[in-house]
């Protein structure tokens, strides 16, 4: 294990026992995680990512393997030492998991008051993360009358009480709507810019790894199949879950007779008519067999799958054409 | 009317006794049916720590003892009234029976609303490093308030008529009162003036544990 890997999984397997059937959630696990790192752990429902994440903090104990936590072995510690260690590993919720009958600010001193922090500390330590989470004028509200992402503002200010050396995000996202899930997700990077805290996201969706994270897991049926770079496996996605993930549900039902190519908007370029631009300069015609593009800030994010028309020529000057424009293109004619 | 200005000190002493009977016996009843149902939800299989025998054992001695008939198990148990209480008649001894029924009913009260606290919050403690003890006091307990004072005002109530009950055997109290005069001498007029001091005490003891339910939750 490297000095900057801050979480190291090795051999984790857990099952479940459900009436008398043992079924498995997680099988032979390996993962590690850097420091600094805001690392994605993305998969379909029933995939075992929440198991996973709760395996880390240990709120699910692993049948066997281990979970190396800044050099120590979680799964070797007492529950009192765990407990301890837990103030190293903050945690958010996809249902935010507020204390309702606690004002905003005694729901940031609650870890500290567990700790054992006096109530003054924890005050001016809750009042100064309020800010940091843009919340400054809704200490004294309760959680019920506040938004959902001002809810979540106020969970990973909570989970961020004990500075923390990790955040775990379980779905932290998925109760919010796009725009607030946007907030919430700058949010993230800049805590993680900022004060270095190596973050864990799980999701089912695609859009959150691709705003936010740099690595990416990919877990299919209980085991990871592919992880990297969120670059590296976005463009080139090795396992058929992720391209799965990535093209969405329905690309397996279109035929791809011939060749067709997939073009990533990565943020890099302005939210143009790149497509009609590009039938109209070259000439030459494309089938567009699927599209989901996003205007983020008058930038591109998504992609768009077409086919190619008949010609090696013709093709090469489209795929010349949009390699110009730096977008980053792929040949996908082997997914159908 | 005139009745009862004329009886109005035993009206008073009558209110004053069902009071004490039902507010002393809600207190005791509490003190062991709050640790007894916080034990029911935490040795729970889904509790915070399952421990199944003692889960068995405290589930069937609430279910035992909430089967019994309060009017029987006034009877029934008038032996240890009387080594606790040293007689058996008396707004005192009354007491004893009435924390052993309502005791078994508190514990289930206190359960059902601890049990309403959202599961998510009680990892969210967990993942924080709470001790179990935490959880219990500052998560529990604090986000059940507002369902434990509704609670309280069932339980509060529910006590008092069992001590109207008490009152058919010599504990004091209004249903004393009623039973004396109104069920032995057949005397209308003060059995229905109790019975309405014991509507209006049971109204105001509901509205205020209600009130004190409403004020406690940050909810809404």
């Amino acid at each position: 294990m490297s000095t900057n890997t801050i979480i190291s999984i090795r051999g984790l397997t857990k099952t479940f026992l459900s009436n008398k059937n043992t079924v498995t959630a997680l099988r032979n696990i390996d993962l590690d995680i850097k420091k600094g790192d805001i690392f994605g752990i993305i998969g379909v429902s029933g995939a075992g990512k929440s198991t996973l994440v709760r395996c880390i903090n240990l709120l699910e104990r692993p049948d066997s393997g281990s979970v190396i936590f800044d050099g120590r072995d979680l799964t070797k510690l007492s529950e009192k030492q765990m407990q301890q260690e837990r103030r190293s590993i903050g945690m958010i919720f996809q249902q935010f998991n507020l204390l309702m009958q606690r004002q905003v600010w005694k729901n940031i001193t609650f870890p500290l008051e567990i700790a054992g922090l006096s109530k003054d500390d924890a005050k001016s330590r809750a009042l100064k993360l309020l800010n940091t989470v843009g919340l400054s004028d809704k200490a004294n509200s309760y959680p019920s009358q506040l938004s959902g992402g001002q809810k979540q503002r106020v969970a990973i200010a909570r989970a961020l009480a004990t500075n923390p050396k990790v955040l775990l995000c379980d779905e932290a996202t998925s109760a919010l709507d796009p725009g607030t899930t946007k907030e919430v997700l700058a949010l993230l990077r800049e805590i993680n810019k900022t004060l270095g805290v190596t973050i864990i996201i799980i999701t089912h969706e695609m859009s959150v790894i691709e705003e936010v994270c740099n690595k990416v897991a990919v877990i299919d049926k209980n085991n990871i199949v592919e992880c990297g770079n969120v670059s590296d496996v976005f463009t080139h996605p090795k396992s058929e879950a992720a391209k799965k993930l990535f093209f969405g549900e329905g690309v397996k039902d279109k035929s791809f007779s011939k060749r067709c190519c997939r073009i990533v908007f990565d943020g890099s370029s302005s939210f143009d008519p790149v497509i009609a631009d590009m039938i109209l300069q070259t000439g030459e015609a494309v089938n567009i067999m699927f599209a989901d593009t996003k205007n983020i800030d008058g930038k591109a994010y998504g992609q768009i799958i077409i086919q190619l028309p008949d010609g090696e020529i013709a093709q090469k000057k489209i795929i010349s054409w949009l390699r110009d424009r730096n977008l980053s293109v792929e040949e996908v004619s082997d997914i159908g | 009317m005139a009745e009862f200005i004329e009886n109005i000190d035993m009206f008073l002493k009558g209110t004053g006794e069902t009071l004490y009977m039902t507010l002393l016996s809600t207190l005791i009843a509490y003190l062991i049916g709050l640790p007894l149902g916080i034990l029911l939800i935490i040795t729970d299989k889904n509790g915070l720590k399952p421990i199944k025998w003692l889960n068995v054992i405290l589930n069937a001695i609430v279910n035992i003892f909430r089967s019994i008939p309060f009017l029987i198990l006034l009877v029934w148990i008038t032996p240890v009234t009387r080594a606790i209480v040293g007689k058996s008649y008396g707004t005192n001894a009354a007491i004893v029976p009435l924390v052993i029924a309502a005791a078994p009913f508190v514990a289930r009260l206190i359960e059902s609303s601890i049990k309403e606290v959202d599961s998510g919050v009680i990892e969210a403690a967990k993942s924080m490093g709470a001790t179990h003890w935490q959880i219990v006091t500052k998560v529990l307990l604090s986000e059940a308030k507002p369902s434990l004072f509704i609670g309280s005002a069932i339980a509060v109530t529910t006590i008092l008529s069992y001590s109207a009950m008490a009152g058919f055997v010599g504990g004091g109290g209004l249903g004393d009162i009623a039973t004396r005069f109104g069920y032995y001498r057949y005397n209308d007029t003060i059995m229905t003036i109790s019975v309405i001091l014991l509507v209006i005490v049971v109204q105001v003891l509901q509205e205020i544990g209600m009130l004190i339910a409403k004020k406690s939750d940050k909810r809404n």
